[in-house]
């Protein structure tokens, strides 16, 4: 075990805290970055991006069917037209989930991920088990999230591209007939977005 | 190039880990790599191409066992050194006496 700790040392970079604060303080130094822009853009990120936005993109295409179909023809301009646009977000594709279709999407290059609907994607979304796996058994990955995909659903993996971004429109529950655009886009979860999971049900 | 990051469809890497209630940020130093990533594409060292290929390029037992963070750290220093912006040699140096200055 002390082996194996020694040569993972040796591997990842030491202190990379540190590492980080050198570099910015060197950037800041020779005028490359301004420190106060980086706060902001950390404040940006906590407190404007998020899967709630691409939730109230989704509950809209449930409650309004012209928007559905803008959102599924040009991904880009419908999702702009809500104001979600920007770094990681320039191209974007709506995939619709239909009772025989099931969307899941990767990046199996890189993370490449839809900031601006999305927000940041969690650790798994970026690590080589995700990235190996889902392209090769998918229906194996949807399971361990505890999503089990009838046989008779096509699974779709689609995997992302340094200039194009995806964003899964999940089916709308049953039962959701009476709720309104914002209660709808509560149901909506990040997983069911990116298609390791489906949209919550009112009674869950 | 099909280096290691080009990891779709390989066998052997085990089961999806997911961690629930994740934060946005691990560590602090986490949100600084972002921000600088970002601030850094703004000011135009690099574009996307720039500023995949030295993640493309990494060692890859670095690259397997590192953060997405720590990816970034390598090739936003790797760009602002080709850039003329920074020397390898410098942040070498205020790494180490960052390093000196918590030991103490």
């Amino acid at each position: 075990m002390t082996t194996d700790n020694h040569s993972h040392a040796n591997v990842l970079i030491p202190e990379v805290g540190l590492r980080v604060k050198a570099l910015e303080s060197l950037l800041a130094e020779k005028k490359a970055i301004d420190p106060a822009a980086l706060d902001l853009i950390i404040e940006t990120f906590e407190t404007q991006m998020g899967p709630k936005n691409g939730a109230k993109v989704v509950a809209k295409a449930w409650t309004d069917p012209k928007y559905r179909s803008w959102l599924l023809e040009d991904g880009t301009a419908a999702i702009k037209s809500l104001g979600y646009i920007g770094v990681q977000g320039e191209n974007m594709v709506a995939l619709e989930n239909t009772p025989t279709v099931h969307n899941v999407v990767v990046c199996t290059l890189c993370s490449c991920y839809p900031w601006p609907t999305l927000g940041l994607p969690p650790i798994w979304f970026k690590s080589a088990p995700y990235r190996a796996r889902v392209v090769i058994e998918p229906r194996s990955v949807l399971k361990e999230f505890g999503l089990d995909v009838p046989d008779d659903v096509e699974v779709r993996v689609w995997d992302s591209t340094a200039e194009l971004r995806y964003l899964v429109l999940p089916m709308r529950p049953s039962g959701t007939e009476n709720l309104t655009e914002q209660e709808l886009a509560a149901l909506v979860t990040r997983d069911s977005m990116i298609g390791t999971g489906v949209a919550q049900s009112p009674s869950h | 190039m099909n280096g290691i990051h080009d990891v779709g469809g390989k066998h052997g890497f085990g089961p999806v880990l997911v961690e629930q209630n994740e934060p946005y940020f691990h560590e602090e130093w986490e949100g600084r790599m972002l921000s600088m990533m970002i601030a850094c594409f703004a000011a135009g060292i690099y574009n996307v191409d720039q500023f995949r290929h030295p993640i493309e390029k990494m060692d890859p037992r670095h690259y397997l066992m590192s953060s997405y963070y720590e990816k970034w750290l390598c090739t936003v220093e790797q760009n602002c050194i080709d850039a003329g912006i920074v020397t390898r040699a410098e942040v070498d140096a205020r790494h180490a006496q960052l390093m000196e200055g918590k030991a103490a």
